[in-house]
């Protein structure tokens, strides 16, 4: 049941740098991820789509980022791993949700594309952009941030580990900076 | 009836009818009296109890019984849990889980914050909102011919989630109160279903 398997730092062997979405999949993959629930997001979109074709995984759509923290508990309770997928508008529709996480300390892996902090042309972004961190952080969830497609896949990698393994809260975070600037 | 949101069921009556004889149920409860009523009925390491997450029950069970697809969960809460989740019924109603049951527990109130009503106590219909999402069965229960039929209904193949919106008295029974610890519940759960324990 305890499949821990730490193969993040090469998971870029091969692959393009640019194509961090697949890199990430393989990753989660390898770490024997059952379910998935995200609100749709530019930034994520490949990333969602290679899991929604994945027979071996169940994809949820959700009307709202909370109902994916109270999927993954139920998915840990019930034997599978689960990551949950968010830009960082959607981290403040989790907080209050979050405590159920934290004070039960339900494995808990989230992707949190970042917007309102590089290049941003829309300043109603800059909000929670700005607040994305520091709320994770209040409600005590982890957050590792990362600014290059090889620095992400190796902390996707780490945490994986660190919320299926050592039963931690945690949120990756992919700066904006990483993600480019929104075509509009 | 000076509130047509507000029925004449016993919630502690009901819940244990629905769990007499629960063979292989996993429990998931809303946090507030479902909490205490399901304790009431017995404790079992196959409930997860919540005491917060206001919202959480019926996604909590969904996760769950979309890793679980060979055990029906059966998710007891509240009118006042189940309006925070809402969108939670739109998620759940295109993922389409055969395995759940939702059993709202409806006294049109807030019961635990001092009885204010809710938006069922003013006339929302949340077994019409499940039907309209395109739950397999969502049905309003007022009498106790119908919690007979819905406790043979949960043991029952289906073809999605189902609904139950529970007419129950607007009173607060004197509480019955399981384990506060959610790591303790967990682990509990977790070793019943005989998976590894952290």
């Amino acid at each position: 049941m305890s499949k821990i398997t730490v193969a993040a730092s090469d998971s870029l062997e091969e692959a393009d740098p640019l194509d961090w979405p697949n890199a990430i999949y393989r990753v989660l993959k390898q770490h024997d991820v059952r379910q998935m629930s995200y609100v749709p997001d530019a930034g994520h979109s490949r990333l969602i789509e290679l899991f929604r074709k994945d027979p071996d995984v169940v994809a949820n759509l959700l009307t709202s980022e909370e109902e994916g923290v109270a999927i993954s508990a139920g998915a840990w309770l019930g034997g599978q791993r689960s990551v949950l997928l968010m830009q960082s508008s959607g981290v403040g529709n989790c907080i209050n949700m979050l405590s159920l996480a934290t004070i039960a300390r339900f494995p808990l892996l989230m992707i949190v594309t970042m917007r309102g902090e590089w290049a941003e042309f829309n300043p109603w972004q800059v909000p929670m952009g700005l607040a994305t961190e520091p709320a994770l952080a209040a409600i005590g969830v982890r957050t590792l941030r990362a600014d290059t497609p090889e620095d992400l896949v190796a902390i996707v990698g780490s945490a994986a580990v660190l919320a299926y393994g050592a039963d931690q809260q945690i949120a990756v975070i992919i700066s904006q900076r990483l993600l480019g600037v929104k075509q509009w | 009836m000076v509130n047509p949101g507000v029925g004449i069921l016993d919630r502690r009556a009901v819940v244990a009818r629905l769990l007499r004889d629960r063979q292989d149920l996993l429990v998931v409860t809303g946090l507030g009296s479902p909490t205490y009523d399901v304790h009431a009925a017995g404790d079992h390491p196959g409930n997860y109890y919540l005491w917060g997450a206001m919202g959480a029950a019926a996604l909590v069970g969904l996760g769950l019984a979309q890793a679980r697809r060979d055990r029906t969960v059966l998710v007891v809460t509240g009118d006042g849990e189940q309006l925070m989740g809402l969108g939670g019924l739109a998620t759940i109603a295109i993922a389409k889980p055969a395995n759940l049951v939702i059993v709202v527990l409806d006294n049109g109130h807030y019961g635990e914050t001092g009885m204010q009503r809710s938006h069922t106590g003013l006339g929302l219909d949340l077994a019409s909102i499940a039907e309209a999402a395109g739950f397999a069965q969502a049905l309003t229960v007022t009498d106790q011919a119908g919690v007979e039929a819905l406790a043979q209904a949960i043991k029952e193949p289906a073809s999605g989630p189902r609904l139950y919106a529970v007419k129950i008295t607007a009173d607060n029974p004197q509480r019955s109160l399981p384990p506060r610890d959610g790591v303790h519940i967990k682990n509990r759960m977790r070793a019943h279903l005989g998976l590894g324990v952290s």
